[in-house]
């Protein structure tokens, strides 16, 4: 049997590169065509077409299409590639559970969770134009308390270099379809799969192949992306964040650094959110910026600490199908290594001990079940300034520390997410002016906790639109 | 360059030509300081010693390269030559002192023969533009002679490789970016304010003007690249794209110590895959085992670059490139040795500035 072939898609175009990546799929060889950069940056000359094609029809239909997709990216049988081979939802959870790792479990939940933004996208879009009528999209014009607004696109396109490590993060640029803004996507090494199928999804329902630009790529392609797009986004870690700093137009999703405080008037009632603080570190297996990697309280830390990281070691490497898995895989087993000998070597800076390492049943570093894996680690800190206290890595992973609620604002930094369990009024009120926490949750809840409407990491529509002001008269509006 | 000789033809011609050029870099009449006092020093005497180019390999330590930094030029200088004033080649030199080589001629055969290979259909009677690395490069003097050298007239648009290395160095990307546009709109200027028919450039250079303009419509017929590592896929592009299937490509690789190397004949059933022939039997490269380099690696396999350069002007015995390749066999135009699909060494393990104009 042939190999199957995920092609580049040029705006819409299939295309055969020379170029391949090549991967075993369920005992198949699954190829990738690898765009030169040169191609990438030819083919962004063309993205007035794909702008055009979806300007030609209403915000109103492209809503409808995307609902429909969210179906067929969930239960519909969707091309492989570029052959007459379909996938259906087994074959590509499967398929993704290999080359990422990912546990079938974990697979499928991330399935539901890009089906969710699929599904939900009215409620995303008005969670990010604020209720703003869809009308806006066809006519650029909407009366709004009886005031005439006007938002523009600043962009021709939206770019997305996109990680391996999630599925999930899919959600995140396509709502900008709904919104006219043709994309152009770098898939993750490890995962082409998902935002093709989301594409073919997409093409399906009703969206114009023109819109969609992927193109599995090097670092030079994926950078020609970032250049040649009018608005992108790239995922990575400190070092991607500073490298694109200076770009404006470029919004970069770093480390999360996500947090859970623990207030006063909760410290003493720990034992009743345990699960979810296991919740927040452990889900999705770790690997999202939203998962906690932090947890602060100002008094009981001991305790908590114990009972966590009791909670944490039970949670044992298993089998990718096995329906209780949680952990992930190392797709690149140097990796699994590579952050293991990493936490090793901080632990020698005083201050810091793994908690976990005492009750797990082996070493952080595992190979079972024909892959590599760590096992969930918790350190309790000293302090803050310790180097393993404020950072992240992509299994479950935290530190906790006592500090007094009163200097924790201070001192935890950039936060993607904090859930911040008190109902202290006055502490509320300062966690809400704080301007280093970009997602807050008040009460006791999950830092994975999602709420469609109440978009985090930036507002995708504010990145690709602005309002102008609109003045005169707008007969001919 | 191509040539009709059979395999053990050519292979006996590189042999007689191995022992006349060993004969006059290690005769004291004719030879150079540099060599002179290396044999002094290594106590055999290659005259007698090498018989064949396979001794070469067996009897001669890699070349260290570092020697063209250090040394002062002059002791490179072949007796022969002590009366004629020589030209200073430069490579490297992003920090520090660049590697020096000293000639005379080389470069004129060199391209001589380059430009007898592909005859004037190829690269059609007009003016040259040459957009690249000129200064102290072997090259700019090389393309103006192409260009004299068929009755031509050449521009230039100057690239200084060593400051974009510097700026992606420190992550200045987007002052790169700009000075690679400030070349392009030069080399555009150029392009549309006056007749140019054939181009030397980088590949990368090649794709940002073609960004500007069709080069089909500028009445580009023929260009000639090198500089860079092109994968198949890379080449198909430029073929179909680039020059819109419409204009010659010839490929090259090539450098200071070794002169040019031609490329097969680029076909589509050959999947666009590059071979480069060196000039056997003036420079001979080998495709060697990375961790005994005194191996041949089978033909198909990656290896490293070896190269062995024997004019009267320069001496330099396997001389280890930073580059791998595929060693491929003789073919049609070539009966030697060919080098398919050049990458930087270790490319695949480590972090390279390359392709950088």
């Amino acid at each position: 049997m042939s190999a199957i072939h995920i092609p580049i898609l040029r705006l819409g175009e299939a295309y055969r590169s020379l170029d391949t990546q090549r991967h075993s799929v369920g005992g198949e060889t699954l190829e990738v065509s690898v765009a030169n950069s040169g191609l990438i940056r030819r083919d962004l000359r063309h993205l007035a077409k794909s702008g055009e094609a979806l300007r030609a029809i209403p915000c109103e239909t492209l809503v409808g299409y995307m609902e429909k997709a969210a179906e067929l990216y969930l239960h519909g049988n969707l091309p492989w590639g570029d052959g007459d081979r379909l996938q259906s939802p087994a074959d590509y959870a499967a398929a993704l559970s290999q080359l990422t790792g990912l546990p079938h479990s974990l697979g499928r939940s991330n399935m539901s969770k890009v089906h969710a933004a699929m599904s939900n996208i009215r409620a995303v879009i008005a969670g990010l134009t604020r209720g703003l009528p869809h009308a806006l999209f066809d006519t650029g014009v909407v009366r709004q308390d009886g005031l005439d607004v006007n938002f523009f696109p600043q962009t021709d396109s939206l770019g997305v270099l996109l990680p391996s490590n999630s599925p999930g993060v899919n959600s995140l640029w396509l709502p900008a379809l709904a919104m006219k803004i043709p994309v152009v996507l770098k898939p993750g090494r490890e995962d082409p799969l998902t935002p093709f199928r989301l594409i073919q999804a997409m093409i399906a329902a009703g969206f114009p192949r023109e819109a969609f630009g992927f193109y599995p790529t090097t670092h030079d392609g994926g950078d020609q992306l970032l250049f040649g797009t009018g608005r992108a986004i790239a995922f990575g870690n400190d070092t991607t964040l500073k490298k694109y700093a200076p770009y404006r137009h470029i919004q970069v999703h770093g480390s999360g650094r996500s947090k859970i405080l623990i207030g006063d008037d909760y410290a003493d009632d720990w034992e009743k959110h345990l699960d979810v603080i296991v919740n927040a570190i452990s889900a999705n297996g770790g690997r999202s910026c939203i998962n906690c990697s932090s947890v602060l309280m100002g008094r009981n830390r001991d305790d908590l600490a114990d009972a966590l990281a009791r909670k944490l070691a039970a949670i044992e490497p298993l089998a990718r199908n096995d329906p209780a898995a949680i952990l992930c895989g190392f797709a690149n087993p140097k990796m699994g290594k590579g952050i293991d000998e990493r936490i090793e070597e901080l632990l020698k800076t005083p201050g810091a001990t793994d908690l976990t390492a005492k009750y797990r049943k082996g070493p952080r570093l595992a190979e079972l079940h024909g892959q590599t894996f760590l096992r969930p680690t918790l350190i309790v800190c000293d302090d803050l300034d310790h180097p393993l206290a404020n950072t992240e890595f992509m299994f479950p992973f935290a530190s906790i520390l006592q500090v007094p609620q009163e200097k924790m604002i201070d001192q935890i930094g950039e936060s993607l997410v904090v859930s911040a369990f008190t109902h202290d009024r006055e502490w509320c009120a300062d966690l809400m002016t704080s301007t280093n926490i970009e997602r807050l949750n008040l009460g006791p809840y999950s830092t994975m906790r999602v709420q469609w409407e109440q978009p985090h990491e930036g507002n995708l529509f504010e990145f690709l639109y602005r309002r102008r002001a609109l003045q005169g008269d707008l007969v001919a509006v | 360059m191509s040539s009709k000789l059979t395999p053990p033809q050519a292979q006996a011609a590189l042999d007689t030509w191995t022992r006349k050029m060993i004969k006059w870099h290690f005769s004291p009449e004719t030879g150079c300081d540099y060599w002179l006092t290396w044999a002094k020093a290594a106590k055999w005497d290659p005259r007698k010693e090498i018989t064949c180019f396979a001794d070469i390999a067996k009897k001669f330590p890699h070349f260290d390269d570092d020697v063209l930094r250090v040394e002062q030029p002059e002791r490179f200088v072949p007796k022969a030559y002590a009366k004629r004033p020589y030209n200073v080649f430069e490579t490297g030199g992003t920090t520090g002192m660049p590697k020096q080589r000293v000639g005379w001629d080389d470069y004129k055969t060199d391209y001589e023969e380059y430009s007898d290979h592909y005859g004037p259909k190829f690269f059609p009677k007009g003016n040259w533009l040459m957009v690249g690395p000129t200064g102290p490069r072997r090259l700019r003097l090389a393309v103006e002679h192409l260009a004299n050298y068929r009755g031509d007239s050449c521009y230039f648009v100057d690239l200084d490789p060593r400051f974009v290395k510097r700026l992606i160095g420190t992550g200045e990307m987007a002052m790169a970016r700009k000075y690679q546009e400030h070349v392009i709109d030069q080399a555009a200027t150029i392009m549309r304010h006056r007749k140019i028919v054939n181009m030397f450039t980088t590949p990368r250079l090649l794709e940002n003007l073609a960004e500007r303009m069709s080069l089909v419509k500028a009445g580009l017929k023929g260009v000639f690249v090198g500089g860079t590592t092109m994968t198949p896929q890379y080449v198909r592009f430029v073929v179909e794209e680039v020059l819109e299937g419409k204009i010659n490509f010839a490929p090259t690789y090539g450098n200071t110590l070794m002169g040019l190397a031609i490329s097969k004949k680029i076909t589509k059933a050959d999947n666009y895959s590059l071979t480069y022939y060196a000039p056997q039997p003036r420079a001979t490269l080998r495709i060697v085992n990375p961790d005994k380099p005194e191996e041949l690696m089978p033909y198909g396999e990656y290896g490293r670059v070896e190269l062995t350069t024997m004019t009267k002007e320069f001496f330099v015995p396997r001389f280890l490139e930073r580059d791998e390749a595929i060693r491929r066999p003789p073919c049609d135009e070539f009966p030697w040795d060919g080098v398919g699909d050049v990458r930087p060494f270790q490319s695949l393990t480590k972090t390279i500035i390359e392709g950088v104009y």
